[in-house]
Protein backbone atom coordinates (compact mmCIF):
# COMPACT_ATOMS: atom_id res chain seq x y z
CA UNK A 1 0.00 0.00 0.00
CA UNK A 2 1.28 3.55 -1.15
CA UNK A 3 1.45 6.21 1.73
CA UNK A 4 -1.65 7.74 -0.24
CA UNK A 5 -3.59 5.14 0.87
CA UNK A 6 -2.35 4.96 4.38
CA UNK A 7 -3.13 8.17 4.73
CA UNK A 8 -7.01 7.66 2.86
CA UNK A 9 -7.43 4.43 5.41
CA UNK A 10 -5.85 6.79 8.94
CA UNK A 11 -8.60 9.83 7.82
CA UNK A 12 -11.35 6.94 7.46
CA UNK A 13 -10.60 5.64 10.70
CA UNK A 14 -10.51 8.97 12.30
CA UNK A 15 -13.61 10.13 11.13
CA UNK A 16 -15.52 6.97 11.83
CA UNK A 17 -14.27 7.36 15.78
CA UNK A 18 -15.15 10.93 15.74
CA UNK A 19 -18.39 10.15 14.60
CA UNK A 20 -18.78 7.42 17.69
CA UNK A 21 -17.97 10.03 19.63
CA UNK A 22 -20.79 12.04 18.74
CA UNK A 23 -23.21 9.37 19.00
CA UNK A 24 -22.00 7.60 21.89
CA UNK A 25 -23.44 10.35 24.70
CA UNK A 26 -27.04 11.00 21.93
CA UNK A 27 -27.45 7.09 21.60
CA UNK A 28 -26.82 6.26 25.09
CA UNK A 29 -29.19 8.64 26.60
CA UNK A 30 -31.85 8.27 23.34
CA UNK A 31 -31.54 4.45 23.93
CA UNK A 32 -32.23 4.66 27.89
CA UNK A 33 -35.50 6.86 27.19
CA UNK A 34 -36.79 4.41 24.67
CA UNK A 35 -35.97 1.63 27.17
CA UNK A 36 -36.94 2.58 30.33
CA UNK A 37 -39.65 5.14 29.51
CA UNK A 38 -42.77 5.95 28.05
CA UNK A 39 -43.62 9.10 26.70
CA UNK A 40 -45.90 10.56 24.12
CA UNK A 41 -44.18 10.42 21.04
CA UNK A 42 -41.90 7.60 21.36
CA UNK A 43 -42.85 6.03 18.67
CA UNK A 44 -42.57 9.33 16.63
CA UNK A 45 -39.29 9.67 17.68
CA UNK A 46 -38.27 5.46 17.03
CA UNK A 47 -39.70 5.77 13.81
CA UNK A 48 -36.99 8.80 12.90
CA UNK A 49 -34.43 7.48 14.40
CA UNK A 50 -34.66 4.73 12.32
CA UNK A 51 -35.33 5.69 9.11
CA UNK A 52 -31.78 6.36 8.00
CA UNK A 53 -31.60 2.31 8.17
CA UNK A 54 -34.39 2.30 5.36
CA UNK A 55 -33.91 5.49 3.37
CA UNK A 56 -31.64 6.08 0.62
CA UNK A 57 -28.33 7.33 2.05
CA UNK A 58 -28.45 10.18 -0.42
CA UNK A 59 -31.67 11.48 0.66
CA UNK A 60 -30.08 11.48 4.36
CA UNK A 61 -27.01 13.49 2.82
CA UNK A 62 -29.82 15.60 0.91
CA UNK A 63 -31.86 16.68 4.44
CA UNK A 64 -28.20 17.03 6.09
CA UNK A 65 -27.58 19.10 3.10
CA UNK A 66 -30.28 21.53 3.76
CA UNK A 67 -30.01 21.79 7.54
CA UNK A 68 -25.82 22.22 7.59
CA UNK A 69 -25.69 24.73 4.86
CA UNK A 70 -24.82 28.02 4.50
CA UNK A 71 -28.46 28.96 4.55
CA UNK A 72 -29.72 25.69 6.43
CA UNK A 73 -31.37 26.65 10.33
CA UNK A 74 -28.43 24.87 11.59
CA UNK A 75 -25.69 25.89 9.05
CA UNK A 76 -26.71 29.42 9.13
CA UNK A 77 -26.43 29.80 13.05
CA UNK A 78 -23.14 28.01 13.27
CA UNK A 79 -21.58 29.76 10.66
CA UNK A 80 -22.80 33.41 12.39
CA UNK A 81 -22.25 31.85 15.84
CA UNK A 82 -18.68 30.14 15.72
CA UNK A 83 -18.20 31.21 11.83
CA UNK A 84 -17.65 27.55 11.35
CA UNK A 85 -18.95 25.96 7.56
CA UNK A 86 -19.88 22.55 8.21
CA UNK A 87 -20.80 21.44 4.75
CA UNK A 88 -17.34 19.90 1.94
CA UNK A 89 -15.92 20.02 5.44
CA UNK A 90 -13.99 17.08 7.46
CA UNK A 91 -17.09 18.25 10.04
CA UNK A 92 -19.78 16.98 7.52
CA UNK A 93 -18.05 13.74 6.87
CA UNK A 94 -18.52 13.60 10.72
CA UNK A 95 -21.95 14.18 11.22
CA UNK A 96 -22.81 12.08 7.53
CA UNK A 97 -21.24 8.94 9.55
CA UNK A 98 -23.17 9.91 12.98
CA UNK A 99 -26.54 10.34 11.23
CA UNK A 100 -25.98 7.20 9.19
CA UNK A 101 -24.48 4.46 12.34
CA UNK A 102 -26.49 6.58 14.94
CA UNK A 103 -29.83 3.88 14.49
CA UNK A 104 -27.54 0.85 14.53
CA UNK A 105 -25.76 2.11 17.59
CA UNK A 106 -29.99 2.95 19.29
CA UNK A 107 -31.20 -0.64 18.35
CA UNK A 108 -28.51 -2.53 19.90
CA UNK A 109 -28.17 -0.17 23.00
CA UNK A 110 -31.98 0.01 23.55
CA UNK A 111 -31.80 -3.82 23.79
CA UNK A 112 -28.71 -4.09 25.79
CA UNK A 113 -30.63 -2.15 28.67
CA UNK A 114 -33.79 -3.78 27.83
CA UNK A 115 -31.97 -6.85 28.97
CA UNK A 116 -30.65 -5.54 32.12
CA UNK A 117 -33.43 -6.57 34.75
CA UNK A 118 -35.07 -3.70 36.67
CA UNK A 119 -34.55 -5.51 40.20
CA UNK A 120 -31.21 -4.49 40.10
CA UNK A 121 -31.96 -0.51 39.34
CA UNK A 122 -34.68 -0.84 42.32
CA UNK A 123 -32.69 -2.73 44.50
CA UNK A 124 -29.91 0.31 43.65
CA UNK A 125 -32.25 2.90 44.95
CA UNK A 126 -33.32 1.57 47.89
CA UNK A 127 -29.46 1.22 48.52
CA UNK A 128 -29.77 4.96 48.18
CA UNK A 129 -28.06 6.14 45.08
CA UNK A 130 -29.57 8.59 42.70
CA UNK A 131 -30.49 8.05 38.88
CA UNK A 132 -27.12 9.09 37.37
CA UNK A 133 -25.80 6.82 39.86
CA UNK A 134 -27.69 4.29 38.75
CA UNK A 135 -27.23 3.94 35.43
CA UNK A 136 -23.47 4.33 35.46
CA UNK A 137 -22.82 1.79 38.00
CA UNK A 138 -25.61 -0.29 37.55
CA UNK A 139 -27.33 -0.35 34.00
CA UNK A 140 -24.30 0.67 32.07
CA UNK A 141 -22.15 -2.27 33.47
CA UNK A 142 -24.97 -5.14 33.34
CA UNK A 143 -25.71 -3.52 29.28
CA UNK A 144 -21.55 -3.41 28.28
CA UNK A 145 -21.40 -6.22 26.08
CA UNK A 146 -24.29 -5.14 24.11
CA UNK A 147 -23.28 -1.32 23.98
CA UNK A 148 -19.97 -2.01 23.40
CA UNK A 149 -21.32 -4.63 20.05
CA UNK A 150 -23.66 -2.17 19.36
CA UNK A 151 -20.43 0.81 19.09
CA UNK A 152 -18.23 -2.10 16.94
CA UNK A 153 -21.40 -2.13 14.62
CA UNK A 154 -21.91 1.71 14.24
CA UNK A 155 -18.17 2.11 13.55
CA UNK A 156 -18.33 -0.55 10.93
CA UNK A 157 -21.20 1.34 9.48
CA UNK A 158 -19.51 4.77 9.41
CA UNK A 159 -16.31 3.04 7.27
CA UNK A 160 -18.62 2.04 5.00
CA UNK A 161 -21.05 5.00 4.79
CA UNK A 162 -20.88 6.30 0.81
CA UNK A 163 -24.01 8.05 -0.10
CA UNK A 164 -24.41 10.43 2.85
CA UNK A 165 -21.29 11.66 2.65
CA UNK A 166 -20.69 12.31 -0.76
CA UNK A 167 -23.66 14.67 -0.67
CA UNK A 168 -22.87 17.13 2.54
CA UNK A 169 -18.98 16.71 2.36
CA UNK A 170 -18.33 15.75 -1.23
CA UNK A 171 -15.40 14.27 -2.90
CA UNK A 172 -12.48 16.69 -1.74
CA UNK A 173 -9.12 14.71 -1.66
CA UNK A 174 -7.03 14.86 1.60
CA UNK A 175 -9.87 17.12 2.95
CA UNK A 176 -13.03 14.95 2.56
CA UNK A 177 -12.67 11.72 0.84
CA UNK A 178 -13.32 8.44 2.81
CA UNK A 179 -12.85 4.97 1.85
CA UNK A 180 -16.05 3.57 -0.17
CA UNK A 181 -15.87 7.50 -2.06
CA UNK A 182 -12.55 6.88 -2.79
CA UNK A 183 -13.36 3.30 -4.09
CA UNK A 184 -16.11 4.87 -6.32
CA UNK A 185 -13.34 7.06 -7.71
CA UNK A 186 -10.50 4.76 -8.46
CA UNK A 187 -13.17 2.64 -10.43
CA UNK A 188 -14.16 5.58 -12.03
CA UNK A 189 -10.84 6.33 -13.22
CA UNK A 190 -10.47 3.24 -14.32
CA UNK A 191 -7.82 2.21 -11.11
CA UNK A 192 -8.70 -1.27 -10.80
CA UNK A 193 -5.68 -2.64 -8.44
CA UNK A 194 -5.95 0.91 -6.08
CA UNK A 195 -10.01 0.51 -6.07
CA UNK A 196 -9.23 -3.66 -4.80
CA UNK A 197 -6.44 -2.72 -2.49
CA UNK A 198 -9.14 -0.38 -0.67
CA UNK A 199 -11.58 -2.64 -1.14
CA UNK A 200 -9.41 -5.71 0.75
CA UNK A 201 -8.53 -2.82 3.59
CA UNK A 202 -12.31 -1.96 4.15
CA UNK A 203 -13.10 -6.07 3.95
CA UNK A 204 -10.74 -6.48 6.78
CA UNK A 205 -11.71 -4.00 9.18
CA UNK A 206 -15.20 -4.91 8.65
CA UNK A 207 -15.20 -8.19 9.23
CA UNK A 208 -13.20 -7.98 12.62
CA UNK A 209 -15.87 -5.51 13.77
CA UNK A 210 -18.72 -7.34 12.99
CA UNK A 211 -16.76 -10.27 14.18
CA UNK A 212 -15.82 -9.11 17.75
CA UNK A 213 -19.92 -7.64 17.91
CA UNK A 214 -20.96 -11.14 17.45
CA UNK A 215 -19.05 -12.48 19.58
CA UNK A 216 -19.91 -9.89 22.14
CA UNK A 217 -23.48 -10.67 22.03
CA UNK A 218 -22.86 -14.15 21.65
CA UNK A 219 -21.49 -14.41 25.16
CA UNK A 220 -23.91 -12.21 26.74
CA UNK A 221 -26.68 -14.87 25.97
CA UNK B 1 -48.42 -5.12 69.24
CA UNK B 2 -45.83 -2.34 70.02
CA UNK B 3 -46.82 1.35 69.38
CA UNK B 4 -46.96 1.53 65.52
CA UNK B 5 -44.00 3.24 63.58
CA UNK B 6 -45.87 2.65 60.44
CA UNK B 7 -49.30 3.57 59.04
CA UNK B 8 -50.21 2.78 56.30
CA UNK B 9 -53.44 3.35 54.50
CA UNK B 10 -53.35 2.86 50.31
CA UNK B 11 -54.80 1.13 47.43
CA UNK B 12 -53.13 -0.54 44.74
CA UNK B 13 -54.00 -1.71 41.01
CA UNK B 14 -51.71 -2.92 38.33
CA UNK B 15 -53.88 -2.25 34.74
CA UNK B 16 -55.92 -5.23 34.10
CA UNK B 17 -54.77 -6.86 37.88
CA UNK B 18 -56.84 -7.36 41.24
CA UNK B 19 -56.56 -4.26 43.61
CA UNK B 20 -54.63 -4.76 46.59
CA UNK B 21 -55.95 -2.87 49.49
CA UNK B 22 -53.88 -2.27 52.79
CA UNK B 23 -56.41 -0.45 55.16
CA UNK B 24 -55.53 0.88 58.63
CA UNK B 25 -51.92 -1.22 58.09
CA UNK B 26 -49.94 -0.16 61.62
CA UNK B 27 -46.70 -1.46 61.71
CA UNK B 28 -44.88 -1.60 65.14
CA UNK B 29 -41.21 -1.86 66.16
CA UNK B 30 -40.65 -5.71 65.78
CA UNK B 31 -40.98 -8.39 63.27
CA UNK B 32 -43.81 -7.98 61.41
CA UNK B 33 -44.93 -10.52 59.22
CA UNK B 34 -47.12 -10.40 56.20
CA UNK B 35 -48.56 -13.53 55.61
CA UNK B 36 -51.15 -14.55 53.39
CA UNK B 37 -51.15 -17.34 49.94
CA UNK B 38 -49.68 -16.40 47.14
CA UNK B 39 -51.51 -13.72 45.47
CA UNK B 40 -52.93 -12.21 48.30
CA UNK B 41 -50.45 -8.96 47.47
CA UNK B 42 -47.91 -9.41 50.43
CA UNK B 43 -45.37 -7.92 47.35
CA UNK B 44 -47.34 -5.51 46.56
CA UNK B 45 -48.03 -3.74 49.78
CA UNK B 46 -44.22 -4.49 50.54
CA UNK B 47 -42.81 -2.45 47.53
CA UNK B 48 -45.53 0.35 48.17
CA UNK B 49 -43.38 0.55 51.80
CA UNK B 50 -40.32 0.42 49.85
CA UNK B 51 -41.56 2.79 47.56
CA UNK B 52 -40.57 0.62 44.70
CA UNK B 53 -44.83 1.11 43.42
CA UNK B 54 -46.35 3.82 43.77
CA UNK B 55 -50.44 3.25 45.30
CA UNK B 56 -53.04 4.72 43.41
CA UNK B 57 -54.45 6.12 46.43
CA UNK B 58 -53.82 6.78 50.24
CA UNK B 59 -50.92 7.51 52.28
CA UNK B 60 -47.90 5.87 54.08
CA UNK B 61 -46.76 7.74 57.08
CA UNK B 62 -43.28 6.43 58.85
CA UNK B 63 -42.68 7.71 62.42
CA UNK B 64 -43.68 11.74 61.40
CA UNK B 65 -42.52 11.53 57.88
CA UNK B 66 -44.83 11.21 55.55
CA UNK B 67 -43.73 8.91 52.69
CA UNK B 68 -46.62 8.59 50.55
CA UNK B 69 -49.69 10.93 50.21
CA UNK B 70 -51.86 11.03 47.11
CA UNK B 71 -53.81 14.35 48.11
CA UNK B 72 -50.82 15.87 48.41
CA UNK B 73 -48.98 14.67 45.97
CA UNK B 74 -46.24 13.85 47.83
CA UNK B 75 -43.93 10.45 46.78
CA UNK B 76 -40.66 10.07 48.86
CA UNK B 77 -38.56 8.16 46.52
CA UNK B 78 -36.69 4.82 47.51
CA UNK B 79 -33.71 6.92 47.98
CA UNK B 80 -34.67 8.77 50.94
CA UNK B 81 -36.80 6.65 52.56
CA UNK B 82 -33.44 5.18 54.82
CA UNK B 83 -35.26 1.80 54.16
CA UNK B 84 -32.91 -1.73 54.15
CA UNK B 85 -34.72 -4.25 51.14
CA UNK B 86 -33.91 -7.55 50.31
CA UNK B 87 -36.49 -9.02 47.59
CA UNK B 88 -36.99 -12.76 47.00
CA UNK B 89 -34.22 -13.59 44.59
CA UNK B 90 -31.80 -11.03 46.41
CA UNK B 91 -30.98 -9.44 43.02
CA UNK B 92 -27.48 -9.54 43.64
CA UNK B 93 -25.60 -7.28 41.82
CA UNK B 94 -23.85 -9.92 39.48
CA UNK B 95 -21.00 -7.72 38.44
CA UNK B 96 -19.93 -6.58 41.78
CA UNK B 97 -17.79 -8.39 44.40
CA UNK B 98 -19.21 -9.38 47.51
CA UNK B 99 -17.96 -6.68 49.13
CA UNK B 100 -18.56 -4.47 46.13
CA UNK B 101 -22.59 -5.17 46.76
CA UNK B 102 -22.62 -4.99 50.32
CA UNK B 103 -20.01 -1.35 50.14
CA UNK B 104 -22.47 0.15 47.36
CA UNK B 105 -24.85 1.95 49.64
CA UNK B 106 -21.82 3.07 51.46
CA UNK B 107 -20.58 5.12 48.88
CA UNK B 108 -21.19 8.64 50.18
CA UNK B 109 -18.15 7.08 53.06
CA UNK B 110 -14.82 7.72 53.02
CA UNK B 111 -13.04 4.90 51.71
CA UNK B 112 -11.36 3.51 55.05
CA UNK B 113 -14.78 3.49 57.16
CA UNK B 114 -16.56 2.05 53.90
CA UNK B 115 -14.06 -0.57 54.17
CA UNK B 116 -14.67 -1.28 57.95
CA UNK B 117 -18.27 -1.21 58.09
CA UNK B 118 -18.07 -3.89 55.08
CA UNK B 119 -15.72 -5.70 57.19
CA UNK B 120 -17.99 -5.71 60.26
CA UNK B 121 -21.42 -6.74 58.79
CA UNK B 122 -19.66 -9.77 56.65
CA UNK B 123 -17.83 -11.02 59.97
CA UNK B 124 -21.20 -10.54 61.82
CA UNK B 125 -23.39 -12.44 59.42
CA UNK B 126 -19.71 -15.44 58.96
CA UNK B 127 -18.74 -14.12 55.67
CA UNK B 128 -15.36 -13.28 55.80
CA UNK B 129 -13.41 -15.05 53.40
CA UNK B 130 -15.68 -14.23 50.81
CA UNK B 131 -15.38 -10.56 50.29
CA UNK B 132 -13.67 -11.05 46.54
CA UNK B 133 -16.18 -13.54 44.89
CA UNK B 134 -19.20 -12.78 42.62
CA UNK B 135 -22.64 -13.29 43.64
CA UNK B 136 -22.55 -16.64 41.61
CA UNK B 137 -19.69 -18.07 43.63
CA UNK B 138 -22.20 -17.90 46.39
CA UNK B 139 -24.12 -20.48 47.41
CA UNK B 140 -27.78 -20.02 47.82
CA UNK B 141 -27.62 -19.69 51.94
CA UNK B 142 -24.46 -17.17 51.65
CA UNK B 143 -26.20 -15.18 48.70
CA UNK B 144 -28.79 -14.40 51.16
CA UNK B 145 -26.97 -13.35 53.92
CA UNK B 146 -25.17 -11.38 52.10
CA UNK B 147 -28.20 -9.51 50.43
CA UNK B 148 -29.05 -9.25 53.97
CA UNK B 149 -25.43 -7.45 54.85
CA UNK B 150 -25.80 -5.07 52.45
CA UNK B 151 -29.17 -3.99 53.12
CA UNK B 152 -28.56 -3.03 56.74
CA UNK B 153 -24.64 -1.99 56.50
CA UNK B 154 -26.81 1.44 56.14
CA UNK B 155 -28.12 1.02 59.60
CA UNK B 156 -31.66 1.67 57.88
CA UNK B 157 -34.48 2.80 59.93
CA UNK B 158 -36.86 0.05 58.36
CA UNK B 159 -36.13 -3.63 57.64
CA UNK B 160 -38.38 -5.12 54.26
CA UNK B 161 -37.71 -8.63 53.51
CA UNK B 162 -39.48 -10.62 50.84
CA UNK B 163 -39.46 -14.01 51.56
CA UNK B 164 -36.20 -14.10 52.47
CA UNK B 165 -35.82 -17.82 52.69
CA UNK B 166 -37.82 -18.81 50.05
CA UNK B 167 -35.01 -18.97 47.77
CA UNK B 168 -32.97 -21.93 49.59
CA UNK B 169 -33.47 -25.68 49.73
CA UNK B 170 -35.23 -26.70 52.35
CA UNK B 171 -32.71 -28.84 54.75
CA UNK B 172 -30.95 -24.96 54.49
CA UNK B 173 -34.28 -22.84 54.87
CA UNK B 174 -35.36 -25.01 58.06
CA UNK B 175 -31.13 -24.17 59.60
CA UNK B 176 -31.43 -20.56 58.49
CA UNK B 177 -35.29 -20.00 59.91
CA UNK B 178 -33.89 -19.99 63.57
CA UNK B 179 -30.45 -18.25 62.35
CA UNK B 180 -32.49 -15.37 60.88
CA UNK B 181 -34.38 -14.86 64.15
CA UNK B 182 -31.50 -14.28 66.06
CA UNK B 183 -29.78 -12.09 63.39
CA UNK B 184 -33.15 -9.67 62.98
CA UNK B 185 -32.97 -10.23 66.69
CA UNK B 186 -29.66 -8.59 67.40
CA UNK B 187 -30.17 -5.65 64.97
CA UNK B 188 -33.29 -4.41 66.69
CA UNK B 189 -34.21 -2.94 63.61
CA UNK B 190 -37.92 -2.71 62.72
CA UNK B 191 -38.39 -5.52 60.41
CA UNK B 192 -41.55 -6.39 57.49
CA UNK B 193 -41.40 -9.83 56.56
CA UNK B 194 -43.37 -11.38 53.58
CA UNK B 195 -43.96 -15.31 53.72
CA UNK B 196 -46.49 -17.93 52.58
CA UNK B 197 -45.26 -19.99 55.23
CA UNK B 198 -47.14 -20.90 58.42
CA UNK B 199 -44.12 -22.03 60.15
CA UNK B 200 -41.60 -18.80 59.12
CA UNK B 201 -44.63 -16.83 60.40
CA UNK B 202 -44.53 -18.30 63.51
CA UNK B 203 -40.95 -18.25 64.08
CA UNK B 204 -40.13 -15.46 62.54
CA UNK B 205 -42.45 -12.96 63.48
CA UNK B 206 -43.64 -10.90 66.87
CA UNK B 207 -46.88 -9.58 64.58
CA UNK B 208 -48.80 -10.89 61.96
CA UNK B 209 -50.31 -9.36 59.31
CA UNK B 210 -52.97 -11.81 57.45
CA UNK B 211 -53.66 -11.10 53.63
CA UNK B 212 -56.37 -12.55 51.92
CA UNK B 213 -57.43 -11.61 48.27
CA UNK B 214 -55.71 -8.32 48.67
CA UNK B 215 -57.00 -7.00 52.01
CA UNK B 216 -55.33 -6.85 55.12
CA UNK B 217 -57.86 -9.22 56.56
CA UNK B 218 -56.45 -9.11 60.19
CA UNK B 219 -53.46 -8.22 62.19
CA UNK B 220 -51.94 -8.58 65.84
CA UNK B 221 -49.60 -10.55 67.45
CA UNK B 222 -48.54 -13.78 66.41
CA UNK B 223 -49.89 -16.02 68.84
CA UNK B 224 -53.25 -14.11 68.83
CA UNK B 225 -54.25 -14.31 65.21
CA UNK B 226 -53.22 -17.55 64.70
CA UNK B 227 -54.92 -19.20 67.59
CA UNK B 228 -58.04 -16.92 67.01
CA UNK B 229 -58.28 -16.06 63.78
CA UNK B 230 -61.28 -13.01 63.06
CA UNK B 231 -63.05 -15.34 60.06
CA UNK B 232 -62.92 -18.67 57.94
CA UNK B 233 -60.40 -17.29 55.50
CA UNK B 234 -58.08 -16.44 58.16
CA UNK B 235 -58.65 -19.71 60.00
CA UNK B 236 -57.90 -21.38 56.61
CA UNK B 237 -54.51 -19.41 55.18
CA UNK B 238 -53.48 -19.45 58.80
CA UNK B 239 -54.28 -23.81 58.60
CA UNK B 240 -56.21 -24.37 61.52
CA UNK B 241 -55.81 -28.26 60.94
CA UNK B 242 -59.74 -28.57 62.27
CA UNK B 243 -62.70 -26.19 60.65
CA UNK B 244 -65.81 -27.26 61.73
CA UNK B 245 -69.38 -25.98 61.88
CA UNK B 246 -71.43 -25.79 65.07
CA UNK B 247 -73.87 -24.53 66.79
CA UNK B 248 -74.43 -22.40 69.83
CA UNK B 249 -76.22 -24.07 72.67
CA UNK B 250 -75.81 -22.61 75.62
CA UNK B 251 -73.67 -19.59 76.87
CA UNK B 252 -73.69 -19.54 80.58
CA UNK B 253 -70.63 -18.14 83.20
CA UNK B 254 -68.55 -16.89 80.42
CA UNK B 255 -68.54 -20.48 78.58
CA UNK B 256 -70.10 -21.44 75.38
CA UNK B 257 -71.48 -25.23 74.58
CA UNK B 258 -71.74 -26.03 70.84
CA UNK B 259 -72.69 -28.65 68.83
CA UNK B 260 -71.03 -30.24 66.80
CA UNK B 261 -72.62 -33.19 65.13
CA UNK B 262 -73.33 -35.83 67.67
CA UNK B 263 -70.15 -33.90 70.45
CA UNK B 264 -70.56 -30.99 72.69
CA UNK B 265 -67.49 -28.60 73.10
CA UNK B 266 -66.96 -25.73 75.78
CA UNK B 267 -65.43 -22.71 74.43
CA UNK B 268 -64.81 -19.25 75.81
CA UNK B 269 -67.94 -17.24 75.33
CA UNK B 270 -65.29 -14.11 75.27
CA UNK B 271 -65.22 -12.73 71.65
CA UNK B 272 -67.92 -13.85 70.69
CA UNK B 273 -70.79 -11.27 69.78
CA UNK B 274 -73.63 -11.72 71.48
CA UNK B 275 -77.08 -13.78 69.36
CA UNK B 276 -74.45 -15.46 67.58
CA UNK B 277 -76.14 -18.63 66.54
CA UNK B 278 -74.18 -20.69 63.79
CA UNK B 279 -70.36 -20.65 64.28
CA UNK B 280 -67.12 -21.88 62.70
CA UNK B 281 -64.96 -24.05 65.29
CA UNK B 282 -61.25 -23.94 64.67
CA UNK B 283 -58.88 -26.38 66.50
CA UNK B 284 -55.47 -26.40 66.09
CA UNK B 285 -53.59 -30.06 65.99
CA UNK B 286 -51.08 -28.68 68.07
CA UNK B 287 -53.75 -27.92 70.89
CA UNK B 288 -55.57 -31.52 70.74
CA UNK B 289 -53.71 -34.14 73.59
CA UNK B 290 -54.14 -37.81 73.36
CA UNK B 291 -54.73 -40.49 76.04
CA UNK B 292 -55.58 -43.42 76.33
CA UNK B 293 -59.52 -44.49 77.03
CA UNK B 294 -58.12 -46.11 80.39
CA UNK B 295 -56.89 -43.09 81.44
CA UNK B 296 -59.05 -41.58 84.46
CA UNK B 297 -59.14 -37.85 83.70
CA UNK B 298 -61.39 -34.80 85.14
CA UNK B 299 -60.25 -31.40 84.46
CA UNK B 300 -62.52 -28.89 82.16
CA UNK B 301 -61.27 -29.60 79.00
CA UNK B 302 -63.38 -31.39 76.28
CA UNK B 303 -63.02 -34.53 76.45
CA UNK B 304 -64.26 -36.63 73.53
CA UNK B 305 -64.10 -40.51 72.74
CA UNK B 306 -61.77 -40.52 69.34
CA UNK B 307 -61.03 -43.54 67.15
CA UNK B 308 -57.63 -43.46 65.11
CA UNK B 309 -58.34 -42.91 61.67
CA UNK B 310 -54.70 -42.72 60.49
CA UNK B 311 -51.45 -41.81 61.31
CA UNK B 312 -48.92 -39.62 58.90
CA UNK B 313 -45.64 -38.76 60.04
CA UNK B 314 -44.18 -35.99 59.25
CA UNK B 315 -40.94 -35.24 59.68
CA UNK B 316 -40.53 -35.22 63.61
CA UNK B 317 -44.17 -35.33 63.91
CA UNK B 318 -47.37 -37.39 63.86
CA UNK B 319 -50.01 -36.10 61.94
CA UNK B 320 -52.94 -38.06 63.37
CA UNK B 321 -57.03 -38.23 62.06
CA UNK B 322 -59.26 -38.88 64.46
CA UNK B 323 -63.04 -39.75 65.03
CA UNK B 324 -65.04 -37.96 67.28
CA UNK B 325 -68.47 -37.93 65.50
CA UNK B 326 -66.74 -35.38 63.84
CA UNK B 327 -62.98 -35.45 62.42
CA UNK B 328 -60.40 -33.86 64.41
CA UNK B 329 -56.66 -33.47 63.72
CA UNK B 330 -53.94 -33.97 66.53
CA UNK B 331 -50.17 -33.71 65.73
CA UNK B 332 -48.23 -35.52 68.10
CA UNK B 333 -44.20 -35.90 68.38
CA UNK B 334 -42.85 -40.00 67.38
CA UNK B 335 -42.24 -40.78 71.00
CA UNK B 336 -45.62 -39.63 71.99
CA UNK B 337 -47.40 -41.81 69.64
CA UNK B 338 -45.06 -44.84 70.35
CA UNK B 339 -45.68 -44.17 73.94
CA UNK B 340 -49.67 -44.48 73.63
CA UNK B 341 -49.47 -47.68 71.47
CA UNK B 342 -51.03 -45.33 68.96
CA UNK B 343 -52.71 -47.27 66.29
CA UNK B 344 -55.27 -47.49 63.02
CA UNK B 345 -58.75 -48.50 64.87
CA UNK B 346 -56.97 -47.39 68.66
CA UNK B 347 -59.86 -46.08 71.17
CA UNK B 348 -58.42 -42.75 72.25
CA UNK B 349 -59.39 -40.02 74.71
CA UNK B 350 -58.59 -36.34 72.76
CA UNK B 351 -58.67 -33.54 74.98
CA UNK B 352 -58.93 -30.22 74.01
CA UNK B 353 -59.06 -26.73 76.72
CA UNK B 354 -61.73 -24.55 76.40
CA UNK B 355 -59.83 -21.33 75.01
CA UNK B 356 -58.34 -23.61 72.32
CA UNK B 357 -61.61 -23.93 71.17
CA UNK B 358 -61.63 -20.72 68.86
CA UNK B 359 -65.23 -19.65 67.61
CA UNK B 360 -65.68 -17.76 64.95
CA UNK B 361 -69.22 -16.37 64.12
CA UNK B 362 -70.83 -16.65 60.62
CA UNK B 363 -70.56 -13.82 58.66
CA UNK B 364 -73.86 -13.06 57.42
Amino acid sequence: MSGAEWQLVGFSLRMALASLLLILPVGLALAWWLARKNWRGKALVETLISLPLVLPPVVTGLVLLQLFGRRGPVGSWLHSTFNCDVVFTWRAVVIALAAMSLPLFVRAARTAFEEVDVKFEQLARTLGAGEWRVFFTITLPLARRGVLAGTLLAFARALGEFGATIMVAGNIPGRTTTLPVAIYQAVENGEDAHAWTLAGVSAVIAFAAVFISEKLLRRHK
Amino acid sequence: MTDAILTANFRKQFPGGPEIVAEDLRIGGGITVLFGASGSGKTTVLRCLAGLEIPNAGEIKFGNEVWFQKIENILLPPQQRNIGFVPQDYALFPHLTVAGNVGYGLNELPAAERVARVAESLRWLGLDGLEHRLPRELSGGQQQRVALARAVVRRPKLLLLDEPLAALDTPTRLRLRGELRQLLRQLGIPTILVTHDRFEALALGDDVVVLHDGHNVQQGAVPEVFSRPVNLAVAEITAVETILSGHILETRDGLVTVAVGDARLTALAADLPAGACEVCVCIRAEDVILMRADTVQSSPRNRLAATVRSLAREGPLVRVSLDCGFPLTALLTQSACEELRLHEGASMVALVKAPQVHLIPFAR
